[in-house]
């Protein structure tokens, strides 16, 4: 019993930890949007329209390395002819404190529909992007992505 | 916050009718109002709110950002080389400033 405080976990240092552990779990979490703030944002960004799934490529990975720069890339199929283009991708994250996360507008001009960036991730949550045709349909995709390191 | 500056991958040249792709970064923090000081006081939210690419003062891309871009903030963007002439980035600054990056191409 004597060799217990030597070599292995001591009373006091199994408390230590078990203390340091309660504190981190009490630590305050910022307040993250509901899927229903989100909904309410995209009702703003696209003036009602309904979404279908589809033609929509979201891509980011399964599981954050962190969650202050995550890469995310959203392309769309489109010709981008002055008659058949797309007029903006919308992308819009469930779990962070603002649901808004940017908007992209585009013209023939722009060649093709894609665009990719690095967002943060407050925690586990979905993912959306939103594409406007200039025929006024709206198309999307979502993809829910673990996040174990928060960056918001 | 020391003044942001830009970092842009921008082709010289290209052919008509080709799509080129513009990679650029922007040293900035992305404060986004939601973290404090060690004494509890907020730090006032800091962004950049809205990016465009113009090519020969046409608007190729315009993007509203909002808190959710990370720090310095790494984009990729495409736009359809139609004649030469000079690619402006120009970022907005939540403080009003604007930030400007330029390049020329030459499209044969």
């Amino acid at each position: 019993m004597v060799s217990q405080h030597k070599g292995g976990w001591s009373r006091r240092r199994v408390l230590a930890a078990t203390g340091a552990g309660a504190a981190a779990a009490a630590m305050p979490r910022l307040a993250a949007a509901t899927p229903q703030e989100a909904d309410d944002m995209v009702k703003k960004l696209l003036g009602g329209a309904a979404a279908k799934e589809g033609k929509v490529q979201l891509r980011l990975k399964d599981i954050a390395e962190s969650g202050a720069a995550e890469p995310v890339s959203v392309a769309v199929d489109s010709p981008m002819t002055a008659a058949d283009h797309v007029k903006a991708i919308h992308v819009v994250a469930e779990g962070n404190p603002a649901p808004g996360v940017s908007s992209w507008f585009f013209t023939p001009r722009s060649g093709k529909a894609e665009i990719a960036f690095r967002m943060r991730l407050g925690k586990t949550q979905t993912v959306r992007a939103y594409a406007v045709m200039s025929d006024g349909s709206v198309w999307m995709a979502k993809q829910e992505i673990k996040v174990t390191i928060g960056g918001c | 916050m020391a003044a942001p500056a830009i970092k842009a991958r921008i082709p010289a040249q290209a052919k008509k009718g080709e799509v080129i792709e513009i990679k650029a970064q922007i040293t900035h923090d992305m404060e986004s109002g939601q973290r404090k000081h060690p004494d509890g006081t907020p730090i006032p939210r800091r962004i950049i709110n809205k990016f465009v690419c113009t090519w020969n003062k046409d608007v190729v891309v315009s993007s509203d950002w909002h808190t959710a871009m990370s720090a310095n903030p790494f984009v990729t963007i495409y736009a359809l080389a139609t004649e030469s002439g000079k690619i402006t980035l120009t970022y907005h600054d939540d403080n009003g400033e604007k930030y400007e990056h330029s390049a020329d191409i030459v499209v044969s």
